[in-house]
């Protein structure tokens, strides 16, 4: 049956609390998520008084802050600073986003940080995201095409074609929406999820490619594609502003076209 | 999909792409969703017409509401209410069970449900049929 709660290694306790420098002014707490496969702890919630004024805005200035000046332990990923590397994708106050496109001050109150939901925890805020990356990797995505390109020339693409990959080509595959969807939650071993499928989709509908028959077969399947029930996470969660539902919508629609 | 024990021992090695592509794709699962849907839209003209009736044979006699069910349109619309209402019950719960089952428990309640809805459907159409003899014996008034 489905888990409703935590196994008991999984329960998360209260953790540490680190207060506010002396003088500071304009303090905001983190309460963030800490686990180490070091010892066999139960996961904690650290809480970070931190002085906004020695920051920069976004949630990623402060993470780097508490790394270089308060607690040197905490681990997360990023890269680029800028949304464009899909590192730092997180659930901040109950959302996956991106750490360096959130500022701080869209949080009300306390920020509340924790890794990206119902993935394996490697430490702290970084999942283990070999399995969704292997399922992308499944899906095969890079053109196929048995007619030879022109000599000395890229394959050619008319305006309109290449119009229908926007919204597409844009995804950073931080997968921010596939650890948003409950199908995922439930059937990830078998859901194939938002991220995966707006990738396939991205090559069903480029005009270049020649094997769109095969990968509609390779998604045909109830749960691979079908575990899809329109729940929408992905779209309202992703920080590229992309819409993976819809995605998912015109692979179903095709499936079902070429079966009408 | 952590495959990490407390006692690390390794007890699978096969590469993260064996696992993400599974048995393959089943190559169905088009006329599950597709049916799903087309019941779901055929069931609101239906429903709203049987709510309809019901309000109308309010009160009325029993005599009245078999004679009401004998007409062949109006049996027509109710079997075809009870079809595709229990068929359209089965792919919805067989949806909720994919979510929230797993295990050795996943094929016997699929099962389950599919008997389930076949006995119940039969049964409601038997009904209706019944209603039609019933009101083909009865005088006419």
């Amino acid at each position: 049956m489905v888990e409703f709660t935590l196994p008991r290694n999984s329960k998360v306790g209260k953790g540490k609390t680190y207060p506010a420098p002396a003088g500071a002014t304009n303090v905001k707490a983190f309460g963030i998520y800490r686990w180490s496969p070091d010892d066999d702890s139960n996961p904690v919630v650290d809480t970070y008084e931190l002085d906004l004024d020695k920051m920069g805005p976004m949630v990623l200035d402060a993470l780097i802050h508490i790394k270089n000046e308060v607690d040197p332990t905490l681990t997360f990923r990023r890269s680029c600073r800028e949304g464009i590397c899909g590192s730092c994708a997180m659930n901040i106050d109950g959302e996956n986003t991106l750490a360096c496109l959130k500022p701080i001050r869209d949080v009300k109150k306390a920020v509340a940080i924790s890794p990206l939901p119902h993935m394996p925890v490697v430490k702290d805020l970084v999942p283990d995201l070999n399995g969704a990356y292997a399922q992308l990797a499944s899906i095969e995505p890079w053109m196929k095409s048995d007619t030879a390109p022109p000599p000395d020339a890229e394959r050619r693409q008319s305006e309109e074609e290449r119009a229908k990959l926007d919204g597409m080509w844009e995804c950073i595959l931080c997968f921010c929406c596939t650890t948003s969807c409950p199908s995922y939650w439930w059937n990830g071993d078998r859901y194939l999820g938002p991220a995966t499928l707006l990738a396939a989709y991205r090559w069903i509908a480029d005009s270049r490619d020649e094997a769109k028959g095969a990968r509609l077969d390779a998604l045909e399947d109830p749960l691979k594609l079908y575990a899809c029930r329109t729940i929408m996470n992905c779209t309202q969660t992703c920080p590229k502003g992309l819409n993976p539902a819809k995605a998912i919508a015109e692979i179903k629609k095709l499936q079902l076209e070429r079966k009408v | 999909m952590n495959d990490m024990s407390s006692d690390l021992r390794v007890r699978t090695m096969r590469s993260q792409l064996s696992r993400a592509q599974g048995l393959g794709a089943a190559g169905s699962g088009v006329s599950h969703w597709w049916t799903e849907r087309v019941t779901a839209i055929a069931l609101v003209p239906l429903s709203g017409w049987f709510v309809v009736q019901v309000f109308r044979l309010a009160g009325s006699e029993h005599a009245t509401v078999v004679r009401w069910g004998g007409k062949p349109v109006n049996a027509t619309m109710l079997i075809a209410l009870m079809v595709l209402t229990f068929r359209h019950m089965q792919l919805g719960l067989e949806v909720i069970v994919d979510d929230y089952v797993h295990g050795r428990a996943h094929l016997p309640v699929r099962l389950a449900i599919k008997v389930g809805a076949l006995l119940l459907g039969l049964f409601a159409v038997l009904a209706v049929i019944r209603l039609m003899f019933a009101s083909a014996r009865a005088p006419a008034a």
